[in-house]
């Protein structure tokens, strides 16, 4: 570690104040769009007194409620097709050899990579020659839920495998031989051994997933068919007529949701043994 | 090449050639040619911008025909028209703007209208009935509702005699004067912003003259630096909320927030005297419609004259319903906002052909 010629104490205070700085940047704009969900106010940013009507508003309002029922789905499904996908495609990255390994792994990175509006344009275009083809074989496709789900699926898999992957790599390996030469079939080994050490970048990438998946509005519009809005798309399509607080509301709603999935996967992870991988004494 | 490679090569060709045959399978009739007044085939898809119809009406269409009606929303025409242009989009009935009708048109999006099953068509007001200028018989599309784009302005701070012009944001002498420098806002759209700047300067918005075009882009070029943002969605809010004294908007949207104000007097609308933008909203069948008689049963549905009043009563535009007028609330007819009293210096935005990039160009270098 090289030292630089510095009071100590002012380096530390200055850091201090730099995290605090960082904190108040992600924070603060947070916290504004928290407290004017209770603004009495039809203006969102001007304080018209407490309420709680825009909860209210929100609870009664059937297209807003129906879309936050349509993003949950979409997400719950997506994201657990796209994490045992990623795990499996991580592992053989990770794990084996097999001709166009290397093309299977740039073209992993691809959802990564390229942006959110090509991807929803690339969908847009494979759903609909995708439909035209299942429809010359006779079978009705249309595009829906299962649209969106499939897409969402398409960009997690790279997010998940990547996550799992880096999990995978800083594993000891020594446990899983072990646990071999004392008679545990590949399975067991699988289950008892492997599993459980790369749980948590399991769940830090279906943590991911589900972000990724609540959040999506580009690809969601183009992959979307009728009675298939999320919520994100449908509050982006409120803008165009007229915010009110409402939309703070739901963002306020979506936040601490969020925010409860990430407190119930440190409580589940800490439950389990601790996230530092076992060093490897080579 | 291993015969492992071969066979994969040859199921890539079949698969190849499956789809290319495939991919030219069209009906020869048009959707909906079939469909008699009343007819419908399963629930409605609609397309619809956000907020533009009553939930009530379409629960009342929904109980009449005994469908459900299932509405998605898009926040602007060119998100809307790739959707639909692709293909099996699952939509049966989109509402485009004027301007867009054309390009769907040329894209073969829409379906022609069948009369026989809008029986209803007769309520439209001649000017809406035929002559537009994006669909001159109207053959693809029915208006839905109307209205212009123009200037909202906050009266405390300009007053009541505050003069209806342009110059409002493009005069800089003007703007001095009624302390407009940074409180105010233009439309982020170049054929509003520049059609906008080439009524001030008295040409037309659909001119294809580039000197004209140029003059424009000076003008608006020379507001850029007077203007708070170039804003197309909270213009109206930022408005009402005291941040800007004069927003370039769209009628309706400010007719809604006006309401909402905590004075209402205190803010008012008008098309400059120089002229504006007429624009115009409009029905279509998708030409790949899952349900076209659905639709088509929608659109006579709206065209009634009781329905046609109700969807102007709640979203505040204008009707192209002539015999919806005796049911429109009197205070929303009388209302110079929604029905402006000289319409003759309105245009409406027509596709230019190859030089609608010019007005893009345009009006990007003078957004800087």
């Amino acid at each position: 570690m090289t030292t630089i010629a510095r009071p100590r104490n002012l380096g530390s205070r200055l850091l201090g104040l730099q995290a605090a700085l960082v904190y108040a940047f992600f924070y603060l704009p947070i916290l504004v769009l928290v407290i004017f969900s209770f603004s009495d106010d039809r203006l969102v940013g001007r304080w018209g007194g407490f309420t709680l009507g825009w909860y209210e508003a929100f609870w009664n309002d059937q297209e807003l409620t129906d879309s936050l029922w349509v993003s949950l789905q979409v997400a719950a499904s997506s994201t657990v097709i796209s994490v045992v996908l990623g795990t499996l495609a991580a592992f053989s990255l990770e794990r084996f050899r097999f001709r166009g390994q290397r093309v299977f792994d740039a073209l992993l990175y691809l959802p990564i990579i390229i942006p959110d509006v090509t991807m929803g344009i690339m969908m847009l275009i494979f759903f609909s020659e995708g439909i035209d083809l299942l429809d010359s074989v006779g079978i009705e496709a249309s595009k829906g839920i299962g649209t969106v789900t499939l897409s969402h699926i398409a960009f997690n898999i790279s997010f998940v495998s990547v996550v799992v992957r880096a999990r995978l790599s800083g594993m000891d390996t020594n446990l899983e031989e072990a646990a071999m030469d004392l008679y545990a079939t590949r399975w067991q080994t699988f289950w008892r051994v492997t599993f459980p050490q790369i749980l948590p970048g399991i769940i830090g990438g279906a943590l991911l997933a589900i972000t990724l998946s609540l959040d999506d509005v580009v690809v969601t519009q183009f992959s979307a068919g009728p009675g298939a809005t999320t919520l994100p798309v449908r509050v982006f399509s409120l803008i165009r007529k007229g915010v009110t607080p409402i939309i703070n509301a739901v963002s306020v709603v979506m936040l601490v949701a969020s925010l409860l999935l990430v407190v119930v996967s440190l409580i589940v992870g800490g439950l389990r043994s601790s996230s530092t991988p076992v060093a490897n004494d080579d | 090449m291993s015969t492992k490679m071969l066979r994969l090569l040859a199921a890539i060709l079949a698969f190849g050639l499956l789809s290319a045959a495939c991919g030219g399978d069209d009906d020869e009739s048009a959707v909906g040619a079939d469909c008699e007044a009343g007819q419908t085939d399963g629930d409605l898809n609609l397309y619809n911008w956000a907020e533009y119809i009553d939930p009530e009406l379409k629960t009342q269409f929904e109980e009449e025909f005994g469908v459900t009606v299932n509405e998605d929303n898009y926040d602007s025409n060119e998100q809307m028209q790739p959707i639909i242009s692709q293909g099996n989009s699952g939509y049966d009935l989109i509402v485009p703007s004027d301007y867009m009708v054309s390009i769907l048109i040329e894209g073969g999006d829409i379906a022609p209208i069948n009369r026989s099953a809008v029986p209803n068509l007769s309520n439209l007001a001649d000017e809406f009935a035929s002559g537009l200028p994006f669909d001159p018989d109207g053959t693809y599309s029915v208006p839905y509702q109307w209205g212009t784009t123009g200037l909202g302005v906050d009266l405390s701070v300009v007053g009541e005699d505050v003069p209806q012009t342009w110059g409002l944001i493009f005069d800089a002498d003007l703007a001095a004067e009624y302390g407009l420098e940074g409180a105010m806002t233009i439309l982020n759209d170049p054929r509003e912003t520049m059609g906008a700047a080439l009524k001030y300067l008295g040409y037309s918005l659909n001119t294809t003259d580039q000197g004209q075009l140029d003059e424009a882009k000076a003008v608006v070029a020379d507001a850029t630096s007077r203007v708070a943002a170039y804003e197309s969605d909270q213009y109206d809010e930022l408005l009402v909320s005291g941040q800007t004294s004069v927003a370039h908007g769209y009628s309706g949207n400010f007719l809604v927030q006006f309401f909402e104000a905590d004075d209402p007097e205190q803010f008012t609308y008008f098309v400059p005297e120089e002229g504006g933008t007429r624009w115009v909203d409009n029905m279509a069948v998708v030409a790949d419609a899952p349900h076209p008689c659905t639709a088509h049963a929608f659109i006579n549905f709206l065209l009634d004259a009781e329905n046609g009043a109700a969807l102007t009563n709640w979203n505040y535009y204008a009707s192209p319903n002539a015999a919806a007028v005796p049911y429109i609330d009197q205070e929303v007819l009388d209302d110079p906002i929604v029905y402006p009293a000289d319409q003759s210096k309105l245009e409406f935005i027509a596709d230019t052909g190859d030089f609608e990039i010019e007005f893009s160009d345009a009006f990007n270098e003078a957004r800087g």
